[in-house]
């Protein structure tokens, strides 16, 4: 088990665990991120410090920081 | 009973309802054209949007559209206007039917929000949009299937194409007819007897006005609940009793190591997953043009370098493409208020019309061109799906600064008019976020200040050997100290006065579209209507206010004066025969300059003086600054008519440049010297001295409270400032 941001570009993994509080949770579970959903890192901004993701044929960004609180299997 | 009360009995209401980026707002101006009105959801500034549409069988009906949402779960008040705009919580009414639109190419997650709404019990239609775009993702949506499932009818549309508007429009009509066939009953229901328990509670403390006598309604606001209310929400109207036992039960809940959020959320997707084989049919994902498009775009250098450059097409627009539509306005205005003066006896009437009325019009629609050209860039940038891109490139950055990433875009066109800029922050959802850019905004060096800094800087610095260079220095040393203060004053307003709970950035990237036209235009016609109609009216009323208060009182003395200049013509002419339109003139120009002394604006500058003097300014800097609340620049037009110079030509200006050098204090001393320059241009820089950006900001925030707060903050900065400036530089020993 990995943190998000620890993803290579382009890798995936499946949610285990979503980390944070209460708001952040409920938004990323509502937007279909639920545990065993797969989840790819698209790719990251550097500058922005926010990562691009894969849900659901979706593309959603979140910030790196927010990032760590999200646990994945690769 | 009056007509139009009979006729609003029985309207029936049609509410709009979807995630964002589904091409709802498409749909609506497709389905009604431009015939839309446009208002604020009671109690926040969220625009909402209302139009008739005709439906066969039903005659009229009322068109209106919900904040763009995920779910129906809130958190903030925006939040909260989609559960009371589709349930009809007060103090919103309760709509007849809700269409529900949604992304076709991403059909699973938006049917999460579909699901919140049959719970409701609402009679609900499906618009199965960008039906077209299946097919390049590798899908298939079978809408027959999807109806047996849902229960609901189910109408595949391209709203950008006007494809499936028809049929659409028929299924609403049955539904309004038959609102059964729109209300098929509960889909998922919680299936864990905790759960239905935990539901079951708190469905006791709903107010009974929410659940109306309807069960299945009633289990739906107690879900609601159950995922909305905690201690850190920000919701209104919420009982203190449901307040009370949700908290119970998520504590209760807590304490046996379940997690009701979680337990909600994946019992609809859980339903919604093990139905999507019956009517959705997935191949693997090609690589699609957006991704290869953003390969580009959001490259770390390459999408960095064009974004930059983007940002300079859009301000060069807003900054030098405006400026001659701005002229012809301008001079267009001066003409009119010329020739309705001319038709008029000389006298007060004449120059009420001239330099209040007609000069108050000119004075709204000079800010037409950059609205307009400002909110196609917008229009453009949110169609295409940049604006989104804008915030992940910019979001750290923003956000260091307390600010939203798409503030970045109405912070940039601030430097062009604080006006459009502050209409611009509507492109951010959140309240907080708007009202921090927008008390920020009136802080960048619009183009306004420039005559203002350019006639200071020519008295400061001679023309001639390096002249040109250090003034050139000076002017963006301006813009650098403006956008340090600007960006300062958000990081403190932003953890202080406007300190909010941290919001996640989870922002949905929408695949790159061709923008709709048709609504790009919408929105900067509407745009502009809503600007004219409610800023421009307290614009025209400020305009008329501050001609009364630099033209009244007509002093008695004023006439002796005027005979005065007459009878110096008439000497001056037997004495050396010289040009008596010259002298006419000069006794004009000094009856104007005693008329404004004498005027109340005029004594308001005197009285002003004893706040002044330690800036280093006089009473008739005190009456320059008053002029210029109804614009900057009008700073200039001002002076030269306190200086009994005369307003309006450029030889003016040159002979006012002229003035400043010579202009002395009662002790003799210069008064202009290069320290009170920079001490006023200081003042310029940071006071809100515009009627225009204080009407506007009343107009976004729906009352005078955050106009008086921007004033007063800016006005005390610029005090404060320009005392250091002044007070210091005379400490260091500079004159």
């Amino acid at each position: 088990m990995v943190r998000l941001n620890d993803l290579a570009d382009g890798q995936a993994g499946r949610l285990v665990s979503l980390d944070g509080d209460r708001a952040f949770r409920r938004r990323l579970m509502e937007l279909g991120l639920l545990p065993g959903t797969p989840v790819r890192v698209v790719r990251r901004a550097e500058i922005g410090g926010v990562l691009e993701l894969e849900v659901r044929r979706a593309r959603l960004t979140v910030r790196t920081s927010e990032a760590c609180l999200v646990f994945v299997q690769p | 009973m009056t007509r139009a009360t009979r006729a609003a009995e029985t309207t029936l209401r049609v509410a709009i309802a979807g995630n964002p980026n589904t091409g709802k707002t498409t749909l609506f101006n497709q389905l009604t054209g431009a015939r839309g009105k446009v208002g604020n959801y009671p109690g926040v500034t969220v625009e909402r949007h209302f139009a008739p549409l005709a439906l066969e069988g039903h005659g009229t009906v009322e068109l209106m559209d919900v904040p763009g949402t995920y779910s129906l779960s809130a958190r903030s008040r925006e939040e909260q206007l989609a559960i009371q705009a589709v349930a009809g919580l007060h103090p919103l009414e309760r709509p007849d039917l809700v269409v529900c639109v949604v992304d076709s190419t991403q059909a699973v997650r938006n049917l999460y929000l579909v699901l919140q709404l049959i719970e409701l019990g609402l009679p609900l239609v499906v618009a199965l949009n960008m039906s077209d775009r299946l097919e390049s993702t590798g899908q298939t949506l079978d809408a027959r299937a999807l109806e047996e499932q849902l229960g609901v009818p189910c109408v595949p549309i391209v709203a950008a194409r006007g494809q499936g508007l028809v049929e659409l429009k028929r299924a609403m009509a049955r539904v309004l007819s038959e609102p059964a066939r729109g209300r098929p009953g509960w889909r998922w229901e919680p299936g864990d007897p905790l759960l239905v328990a935990d539901a079951r509670t708190v469905a006791r403390e709903l107010p009974a006005e929410w659940i109306a006598g309807d069960a299945d309604r009633a289990r739906a606001l107690a879900l609601w609940a159950l995922l909305s209310l905690d201690e850190g929400d920000e919701l209104a109207g919420i009982p203190p009793g449901l307040r009370a036992v949700v908290a119970r039960r998520r504590k209760l809940a807590e304490a046996s190591k379940r997690n009701l959020d979680e337990e909600i959320i994946r019992g609809r997707y859980e339903w919604l997953d093990a139905r999507a084989k019956l009517f959705l049919r997935e191949s693997a994902a090609r690589i699609s043009l957006t991704d290869r498009v953003d390969r580009v775009l959001l490259h770390p250098a390459l999408g960095f370098a064009i974004f930059l450059a983007l940002m300079t097409v859009v301000f060069q627009a807003l900054f030098a493409g405006a400026d001659p539509l701005i002229g012809w306005i301008e001079q267009l205005f001066a003409w009119l208020g010329a020739r309705t003066a001319a038709l008029l006896p000389a006298g007060l009437l004449a120059d009420l019309v001239e330099n209040g009325l007609v000069a108050g019009v000119g004075s709204v629609l000079v800010f037409l061109p950059q609205i307009l050209l400002l909110f196609l860039f917008l229009g453009i940038l949110e169609d295409t799906g940049y604006m989104a891109r804008v915030a992940y490139l910019m979001d750290r950055v923003m956000r260091v600064l307390g600010l939203h990433g798409r503030a970045f875009v109405p912070m940039l066109s601030g430097y062009a008019c604080a006006v459009p800029a502050i209409l611009a922050t509507r492109t951010m959802e959140r309240q907080r976020d708007r009202l921090l850019t927008m008390l920020v905004v009136p802080l960048m060096t619009c183009s306004a200040r420039l005559p203002v800094y350019g006639l200071l800087i020519a008295a400061m610095v001679p023309v001639g050997g390096a002249g040109p260079f250090t003034q050139g220095l000076l002017l963006a040393g301006m813009y650098l100290f403006s956008t340090v203060v600007a960006l300062a004053a958000a990081a403190v307003l932003g953890r202080t006065v406007l300190k909010g709970p941290r919001v996640p950035l989870l922002l949905e990237m929408p695949p790159y579209r061709v923008p709709h036209w048709p609504s790009v235009v919408h929105m900067m016609w509407e745009k502009s209507l809503v600007f004219v109609k409610e800023a421009g009216t307290v614009i025209l009323v400020c305009t008329v206010a501050m001609w009364a208060l630099l033209s009244f009182p007509r002093h008695p003395g004023n006439e002796a004066l005027e005979l005065l200049g007459a009878q110096a013509e008439a000497v001056q002419e037997a004495i050396e025969g010289g040009d008596p339109e010259a002298v006419v003139d000069e006794a004009e120009r000094r009856v104007a300059a005693e008329r404004l002394a004498q005027s109340f604006g005029g004594r308001l500058g005197h009285a002003l003086e004893p706040v002044l003097a330690p800036l280093g300014f006089d009473w008739k800097i005190g009456i320059g600054l008053i002029g210029a609340f109804a614009a900057r620049e009008v700073f200039v037009s001002t002076m030269a008519v306190v200086y009994g110079l005369g307003a309006g030509e450029e030889e003016n200006e040159v002979a006012l440049r002229e003035r400043l050098l010579t202009e002395t204090r009662a002790d003799g001393s210069r008064l202009y010297t290069p320290l009170v320059c920079l001490a006023l241009m200081v003042f310029f820089a940071l006071s809100c001295q515009c009627m225009s950006t204080l009407a506007v900001v009343k107009r976004e925030t729906g009352s005078w409270r955050w106009p008086s707060f921007l004033f007063a903050y800016m006005t005390v900065l610029a005090w404060v400032a320009s005392f250091a400036v002044y007070q210091g530089g005379k400490w260091l020993g500079f004159e």
